[in-house]
C-alpha cells in the first residue's frame, strides 16, 4: 500500500515538473472549448433538444470534455511501449512488482494532477463565458466515483494497446488507429447523444463511452435510479475486463521475452 | 586571422518564481587576444568559464555586449553568412549531420548548402575518406554510427567546403584512445599541410599536449593565460618529481631540497625544485639507488594550478 | 531564389527517399493520417444528422469549406509541420549549427523535414471536395475557378505564417509547444466551419488579427455565390492572396526579430 502511494507520487511529479507546458495546455483546451461550444450552439438555433440534451447540457458537455481530456487521457499514451523499446522493461520485470499494478498506481497519481491543473481552469473559463449546468450534491459525489472508474477503464485500455510493443517494432500505426477510435467513440469529437441511433448503439457496446461520456452524463444528471447504478456497474465491468485482458496479454508478453530474450 | 579586443558578453538571467529576479552574469569580461593564420591554439577553462560563449561570438552565433571582434577580416555578428563560407565549426556534443540519412547524403547536402564546385568537392571527399577511413560506413545512416565514426563524419562535414579557419568545441569527448589519435592526426595534418587555422576548446589534456603549441586559458570570463606551452611549463611547472628505486624498501629519505611525496615498497617519489643534478648526487649518497627517473609535471597539474591561482 | 528552391528540393528529396524506404510502415502511416483526418468529417456529418443547416449553411456547403481547410492545412503540415519539434531543436542546442551555415535559418528549419504521410489528410480532403462539388450546383465562371485555385496556396501561406509566428516563441520559452497547437491545429479546426457560428469577438479576431477567415471562408462565399450572412464587404472575398503576402511578411519579421533576440540573449 505504501509502495502504491510512492508510485502514485511519482506519477504526479512527472507531470507536475512542466508547469509551463501545463499552462499552455490549459490555453489550448480553452480555445477548443470555445470552438466546440459555438459549433454545438449553432445546432441549437434550430432545435431545443438533441438526444436528451438541451443547449446548456451540450455546452456543459463540451467544457467538461475539455476539462477531463487529460485526466482520462483520451490521447495517445506510450510510456510502457517506450520502456519496452529501450529495454528498461527487462529491469521492471525482474522486480517483484507487477507492471500492471505499477502503472495503475502511477496513473492514479497522475490523474489528480491533471484534474486539478488541466481540469479546473478550462472549466472555469467555460463557466465564466457560458451558462453551464451544475450537479446537486449526490450527483457530484457519484460523478467523482464515475470519474475514478473512467480513469481505471482508460488505464486498462492504454495498458492493453501498449502491449503490442513487445511484438512490433513500431507502434505508430497501431497508435493512430487506436487514438482515432477512442477519440470518436468516447464522445470527444461530438457527444454520443448527437450520434444517429445505430451509431449510438454501437458506442454503448464499446468501452470508450465509459471513459468520457459516462462521467459527463452523471454530472449532467442524465441517469436516475437503477439506470445510474447500471452505468456505474458497466464502467466497473469494463475496468475489470480490460485489466483482465491486460494481464493475459502481459503474461504472453513476458513469456515471449523470456524465450526470445527481447 | 582572429583579432579580439576587450570582448564582453553579459547575460540577463531571470530566476525565481515567475522569473522576477533579474541577475546579470558576465560570461566574458574584457578578453583580448590575437591568432595568426596557421596557428593551432588550444582554448582551456573550467566549465562555465566562458569558452563556449567566446566561440559562439567568434562564429557569429552570439552578438557581443562590448568590444571588437574581427575574424578573417569580418565582423561575425554582422557578416554571419559571408563568414560562414570561410569557417568550419564542429561542436562535439551536438549533431550537424542528418540523423536518418546515410553519411554520404549529409555530405552531398552540405556541398550544396555551401555551394562547393563538383570537382573540388570530389577531391576533398576522396582525401578525407582516405585520411579518416570513412569508406566502410559512408552509406550507413548516421543514427547507426558509433561515436567515433560519427565524429569523423562531423569533422569531414566541417571541412568539406575548404574553410581557412576551423572551430572545434570538445571534438574528442567520449572517444576511445584509437579514435582520439585519429582525430588528432587529422587536425595536425590539416593544420601543417593545408595551413588551416584551428581553435580548439577541450577538457582533454592529451589533446593539448599533442596538438597545441599555444594555449589560451579562461576562467570566470577573463583570460588568465595566453602563451606557449613551453613557457607554461617553466612558469607553473617549477616543481618536478624524482622517482627513485632503492635496493630495498626504506623509510622516506631525508634529503635536502626535496620532500617525499609517496612511498611504495622500494620506490619513492620526491618533489623538488631547481636543477636535478645536485639532488641526484645527494640521493645517491643517502641510499642504495638502483634506478631513478625524472618526471615532468603533467599538464593536468599545471592547469589545475592555473585554475586555483597558485 | 531559384537556387534556394533547388536546394530545398534536394534537402527535402533526401528526407523523402529515406521515408519511402520503409514501405510498409509508410503505407500504414499514410492510411492512419487519412483515417484520423476523416474522423473530423464524420463529426461534421454527425452534427448535420441533427440539423438541416448550421447557421445558414447546408451540409454540402460546410463540406466544401471543410475540404478546403483540410487540403490547405494538410499541405501546410507537409511543408512545415515539423515546426512542432522546433522547441526541442532549441533546447538541444542544435539551432546554433544552423547559424554557422551560409543560409537563412528559417529556410534551413523549414527544409529540414518533409513527412509525406501528411498527404493522407490531403487525400481525404480531396474526396470530401469531390463529394461537395458534385452535390452543389456551382455556377462556374473563370473568376470563380481562379479564386478557388488561388485560395489553396494563399491558405497555405496564411496557415504557415501563423505557425511560424507562434513557433518563434520557442526562442523565449521552450515549453511553448502546446500553446502553438491552439493556433495551428485550433486554426485548422475552426476553419472547417463557417465563421458566422462563432461569437462576434472571435469573428473579428479571425478576420483582422489572425486572418484565418481568409483561408476558406471568404473564398468559399465567392465560389458558392453565397450572400455573406454577416453582410461584410464583398471585396474581402478576393483578398486572400494579398492577406497571405501581408502575413508572410509579418511572419518573416517576427522570425528575424526572434533570432536577433536569441543571438543577444544567449543560447
Amino acid at each position: 500500500m505504501r509502495l502504491d502511494w510512492e508510485i502514485a507520487k511519482r506519477g504526479w511529479r512527472r507531470y507536475a515538473a512542466y508547469p509551463w507546458a501545463t499552462a499552455a495546455g490549459v490555453f489550448t483546451n480553452s480555445v477548443f472549448g470555445f470552438l466546440q461550444a459555438y459549433i454545438l450552439l449553432a445546432v441549437y438555433r434550430h432545435r431545443t433538444h438533441v438526444g436528451g440534451y438541451d443547449a446548456h447540457d451540450a455546452v456543459t458537455y463540451v467544457w467538461l470534455a475539455q476539462a477531463l481530456l487529460m485526466t482520462v487521457y483520451v490521447f495517445g499514451w506510450q510510456e510502457l511501449a517506450l520502456r519496452v523499446r529501450d529495454g528498461s522493461i527487462a529491469t521492471d520485470l525482474a522486480r517483484p512488482l507487477d507492471p500492471q499494478r505499477y502503472w495503475l498506481a502511477y496513473d492514479l497519481g497522475r490523474a489528480p494532477y491533471h484534474l486539478l491543473f488541466r481540469g479546473v481552469l478550462p472549466f472555469a473559463v467555460g463557466a465564466l463565458a457560458f451558462r453551464l449546468h451544475y450537479p446537486g450534491a449526490l450527483d457530484a459525489l457519484l460523478f467523482a466515483l464515475s470519474l475514478a472508474l473512467a480513469v481505471v477503464v482508460s488505464l486498462g485500455f492504454r495498458f492493453l494497446y501498449n502491449l503490442p510493443a513487445f511484438w512490433l517494432l513500431d507502434l505508430r500505426g497501431v497508435l493512430i488507429l487506436v487514438i482515432a477510435v477512442n477519440l470518436f467513440f468516447s464522445g470527444m469529437l461530438v457527444p454520443i447523444a448527437f450520434f444517429p441511433r445505430w451509431l449510438g448503439l454501437v458506442a454503448q457496446f464499446l468501452p470508450f463511452a465509459a471513459i468520457l461520456q459516462t462521467p459527463i452524463d452523471v454530472w449532467l444528471g442524465k441517469h436516475g435510479g437503477w439506470e445510474l447504478a447500471g452505468v456505474l456497474a458497466l464502467q466497473a465491468g469494463w475496468a475489470v475486463v480490460l485489466l483482465g485482458l491486460g494481464r493475459v496479454g502481459l503474461r504472453a508478453a513476458t513469456r515471449k521475452l523470456v524465450i526470445q530474450g527481447g | 586571422m582572429i583579432e579580439v579586443e576587450h570582448l564582453q558578453k553579459r547575460f540577463v538571467v531571470r530566476r525565481g518564481r515567475l522569473r522576477r529576479e533579474r541577475h546579470v552574469v558576465e560570461a566574458v569580461r574584457d578578453v583580448s587576444f590575437r591568432i595568426d593564420r596557421g596557428e593551432l591554439v588550444g582554448y582551456l577553462g573550467p566549465n562555465g568559464a566562458g569558452k563556449s560563449t567566446t566561440i559562439k561570438m567568434l562564429t557569429g552565433i552570439l552578438v557581443p555586449s562590448g568590444g571588437r571582434i574581427s575574424v578573417a577580416g569580418m565582423e561575425p555578428s554582422r557578416q554571419r553568412v559571408e563568414l560562414a563560407r570561410r569557417i568550419g565549426a564542429m561542436f562535439g556534443q551536438r549533431i550537424q549531420l542528418w540523423w536518418d540519412l546515410p553519411l554520404l547524403d549529409s555530405f552531398e547536402l552540405l556541398r550544396h548548402i555551401y555551394r562547393v564546385p563538383a570537382d573540388r568537392y570530389r577531391a576533398s571527399l576522396a582525401r578525407f575518406c582516405e585520411v579518416l577511413e570513412l569508406d566502410p560506413f559512408l552509406h550507413t545512416p548516421v543514427r547507426q554510427l558509433s561515436l567515433g565514426q560519427r565524429i569523423r563524419g562531423e569533422l569531414t562535414a566541417a571541412m568539406l567546403h575548404g574553410p581557412e579557419l576551423l572551430f572545434l568545441d570538445e571534438p574528442t569527448i567520449g572517444l576511445d584512445v584509437v579514435a582520439k589519435q585519429r582525430v588528432r592526426d587529422f587536425l595536425v595534418e590539416i593544420n601543417r599541410q593545408d595551413g588551416v587555422t584551428v581553435l580548439l576548446t577541450t577538457h582533454d589534456l592529451g589533446d593539448i599536449e599533442r596538438l597545441c603549441e599555444r594555449l589560451l586559458v579562461i576562467d570566470h570570463g577573463s583570460l588568465i593565460w595566453d602563451g606557449r606551452i613551453a613557457e607554461l611549463r617553466v612558469r607553473y611547472g617549477d616543481e618536478r618529481t624524482l622517482v627513485v628505486d632503492l635496493e630495498e624498501p626504506a623509510p622516506p629519505l631525508r634529503v635536502e631540497g626535496a620532500r617525499v611525496e609517496r612511498v611504495e615498497g622500494p620506490r619513492q617519489w620526491l618533489r623538488f625544485r631547481g636543477p636535478a643534478a645536485e639532488l641526484t648526487a645527494r640521493v645517491a649518497a643517502a641510499a642504495q639507488v638502483v634506478d631513478l627517473q625524472i618526471a615532468e609535471p603533467d599538464i593536468e597539474e599545471i592547469v589545475r594550478r592555473i585554475y586555483t591561482g597558485k | 531564389m531559384v537556387d534556394a528552391v533547388l536546394l530545398w528540393r534536394r534537402l527535402v528529396g533526401a528526407q523523402v527517399r529515406s521515408q519511402v524506404q520503409y514501405r510498409g510502415s509508410f503505407a500504414l502511416e499514410l492510411v492512419g493520417a487519412f483515417v484520423i483526418a476523416f474522423l473530423d468529417f464524420v463529426a461534421v456529418l454527425v452534427i448535420f444528422h441533427n440539423t438541416p443547416r448550421l447557421a445558414e449553411w447546408t451540409v454540402q456547403e460546410v463540406a466544401f469549406l471543410y475540404a478546403l481547410s483540410s487540403i490547405t492545412f494538410a499541405f501546410t503540415d507537409l511543408l512545415i509541420g515539423h515546426l512542432d519539434l522546433f522547441p526541442r531543436l532549441i533546447r538541444d542546442g542544435n539551432f546554433d549549427i544552423l547559424l554557422v551555415r551560409p543560409r537563412g535559418t528559417l529556410f534551413q528549419v523549414i527544409a529540414s523535414d518533409f513527412q509525406l504521410r501528411r498527404l493522407g489528410k490531403a487525400a481525404q480532403g480531396v474526396l470530401v471536395l469531390v463529394y461537395a462539388l458534385s452535390a452543389l450546383e456551382i455556377h462556374w465562371t473563370a473568376p470563380r475557378v481562379v479564386v478557388l485555385l488561388a485560395s489553396i496556396p494563399a491558405g497555405v501561406l496564411i496557415f504557415s505564417a501563423v505557425w511560424v509566428v507562434f513557433a518563434s516563441l520557442a526562442f523565449w520559452t521552450t515549453d511553448s509547444g502546446e500553446f502553438t497547437n491552439a493556433f495551428t491545429y485550433g486554426g485548422n479546426f475552426l476553419a472547417q466551419y463557417p465563421i458566422d457560428i462563432y461569437g462576434a469577438w472571435l469573428r473579428r479576431l479571425l478576420a483582422y488579427l489572425i486572418p484565418l477567415a481568409f483561408v476558406c471562408y471568404f473564398p468559399a462565399l465567392y465560389v458558392l455565390g453565397k450572400q455573406d450572412p454577416l453582410g461584410l464587404p464583398r471585396v474581402l472575398q478576393f483578398l486572400s492572396p494579398a492577406v497571405a503576402l501581408a502575413v508572410a511578411v509579418v511572419a518573416g519579421c517576427v522570425w528575424r526579430f526572434a533570432v536577433r533576440h536569441y543571438r543577444s540573449a544567449g543560447g
